[in-house]
């Protein structure tokens, strides 16, 4: 965990994307968007890299889990902040889901190369702090911090 | 090393980004589970991967790949294809396995950066 990500942080930008559950022809499209709006605010590689990461996994969840959903991106002055939140089923167990290799993913996503078990994880291992909760039945709310590096560039 | 010599060496087909023929390569990744190219996988690298579905223009463009080669000669999706061109991300059709044409790849970025 960075000590230097902050909740009180100014907020630079704000962004919000919808997401529409099942539709694998978008998927992609709004980190996509998000890619490219990190790079025109002047973020560094490695933000947008990591940035870019989790958003498109958190992106192909809604669309291979949920029915719909809504994506926010907040650049503060010390971090990016990814805010997820579903409509769909929920996760049970979240214990489990975040294990690597666990999916409950279909065999039509599967065949996409989708829902190797592989997302949350990433999500994790890419983010400075990661938060999830879910309500089966309801939806899943997923928040991610990006720490801004101190790089020139940044 | 830019794709344009990478497809004249492994005698690939190009359907798209013809205009980004001088992107570098300086790498490569071979898979076909998303998740894991998108968290393996480094921006330069050309992908070499069996899937041909559209959303492989979108991880392409997302981790700045240098171009997605399909292996066994494998045709891109319509809407992959369509894609592709408006993002300009080449795609390139090999009539090799994804064995094969890693393997040659991976010997040409060796020989090209002992030089």
């Amino acid at each position: 965990m960075n000590p230097a990500v902050n909740e009180s942080d100014s907020i630079l930008n704000q962004y919000s994307f919808e997401v529409e559950g099942g539709n694998f022809n978008a998927a992609g499209t709004v980190s996509t968007r998000i890619k490219s709006l990190l790079k025109q605010n002047g973020l560094s590689d490695d933000v947008v890299r990591k940035s870019a990461i989790v958003s498109y996994e958190a992106e192909i969840n809604i669309v291979s889990y949920a029915r719909k959903g809504t994506i926010n991106l907040i650049v503060t002055s010390h971090a990016v902040v990814i805010e997820v939140v579903d409509e769909g089923p929920g996760i049970p167990n979240i214990e489990l889901a975040m294990e690597q290799g666990y999916s409950t993913a279909n065999q039509q996503i599967r065949e996409m190369g989708f829902g190797a078990g592989m997302g949350l994880h990433n999500i994790k291992s890419y983010s400075d702090k990661f938060d999830i909760s879910s309500e089966v039945d309801k939806g899943t709310f997923l928040k991610m911090i990006i720490a801004r590096n101190n790089s020139k560039k940044d | 090393m830019d794709i344009a010599t990478v497809a004249k060496e492994l005698n690939l087909r190009l359907v798209s980004g013809s205009d980004r023929m001088k992107n570098n390569v300086t790498g490569g990744y071979t898979g076909d589970l998303l998740s894991d190219v998108m968290a393996n996988s480094h921006g330069g690298d050309i992908w070499i991967t069996r899937q041909v579905h559209q959303n492989i223009v979108a991880v392409a463009t997302l981790k700045d790949h240098a171009g997605i080669i399909l292996v066994n000669s494998c045709e891109p999706a319509k809407d992959t294809l369509e894609k592709a061109v408006q993002e300009n991300v080449p795609i390139l059709i090999s009539n090799l396995t994804a064995f094969e044409t890693t393997g040659k790849i991976y010997n040409l970025l060796n020989a090209a950066n002992n030089r």
